[in-house]
């Protein structure tokens, strides 16, 4: 069978979607920003809600997500997407409303605004990227740089004793009688996508019922950052920060899934 | 035996030769080319176009989504 025979529209599996814009994404090769955008949208068109959509970008390397997500987005001061989220939603309780945030920005400088939205149980979805590192700036050491963790303001890894813990805000939040779902996935390999994309969707199907606010956190690598090729970046996320950043269900229903 | 046999078009201009795609492909169909493309970057393109089963792990992993992906059940 000749490759015109198969390439035709009627055999179609998969396309980009229609609302990630034809802008070349300021990523780097192999940035799993690209994927989270890309799996968000996905979710948006599913559900049919474009038009009633608000999204809201950070600051960070994501800061241009207004420039790449083709629905009406909001930019907001470094770390304040979940009041600006706060607002926009109870002006018009009806539409949907996320934000989208790195670690330098949920983690860092917006703590007690991520921690005081998730406390009040805002109707809203926060999508948490965590690389571990402040990607943008030239790969500082953020909140949840892991231990020994090579980073250029911690050249000789991240030593507890003189620069503290890193923070699991995700398990943080989880334990806030606001949240009712919160979990953690990755975007490194092909059976993991579907996995958060089943999340995303659990997530804006909770905010549609008004259940209350969904937490997702997408632990992605920063290959730049991290100096290493992309698929190296990934196999050393897999070995390194899931043992500290575990993927699945933190809380689901409201209520926190036992470890066992 | 139905056989099903697939294909994808990569966008080689927007392609920044990450090779995400080429470590998710299960059929290793795959490769990084020689040539470059606008902006300096190995683009990904088919090397084995016979053993593509148009799964769509790669679409589906690439941070840029630049692959796009067909499908055809043929009756052998």
């Amino acid at each position: 069978m000749k490759l015109q025979e198969i390439i035709k529209e009627e055999n179609l599996v998969y396309k980009r979607t229609p609302l990630m814009t034809d802008n070349v994404l300021s990523y780097c090769p192999g940035c799993g920003h690209g994927t989270a955008h890309r799996i968000v949208m996905e979710v948006i068109e599913e559900m049919g809600v474009q038009d009633d959509t608000i999204g809201i970008a950070p600051v960070g390397c994501s800061v241009l997500a207004y420039d790449f997500m083709n629905i009406d987005m909001v930019q907001a001061a470094h770390g304040r997407a979940p009041a600006v989220a706060t607002g926009i939603k109870r002006t018009w309780p009806d539409k949907f409303v996320f934000t989208y945030q790195g670690d330098g920005d949920l983690a860092a400088i917006g703590t007690a605004e991520t921690i005081h939205a998730c406390n009040r149980g805002e109707n809203i979805t926060i999508i948490f990227i965590n690389n571990g590192i402040y990607g943008m700036t030239g790969g500082q050491m953020a909140p949840t740089t892991i231990e020994g963790m090579k980073t250029s303001t911690s050249p000789y890894g991240r030593d507890l004793q003189l620069m503290g813990n890193p923070l699991k805000i995700t398990e943080l939040v989880a334990q806030l009688p606001g949240t009712y779902f919160v979990a953690r996935h990755s975007v490194h390999n092909p059976a993991a996508v579907r996995k958060t994309k089943r999340a995303v969707q659990k997530a804006f199907q909770i905010q549609k019922e008004r259940k209350g606010l969904a937490f997702i956190e997408i632990v992605s690598n920063c290959n730049s950052g991290w100096k290493l090729p992309p698929v190296k970046a990934n196999q050393w996320m897999v070995e390194n920060m899931f043992p500290f950043f575990p993927p699945g269900d933190i809380k689901v229903d409201g209520e926190l899934v036992k470890k066992e | 035996m139905a056989k099903v046999i697939g294909a994808i078009v990569v966008d080689t201009e927007r392609c920044k030769g990450c090779e995400v795609c080429v470590a998710s492909c299960p059929m290793q169909v795959i490769e990084l080319s020689k040539e470059v493309n606008g902006k300096g970057y190995h683009f990904a393109y088919m090397a084995q176009p016979d053993a593509c089963i148009g799964c769509a792990n790669c679409a589906i992993v690439c941070p840029d989504g630049v692959i796009t992906v067909y499908k055809v059940n043929k009756r052998a």
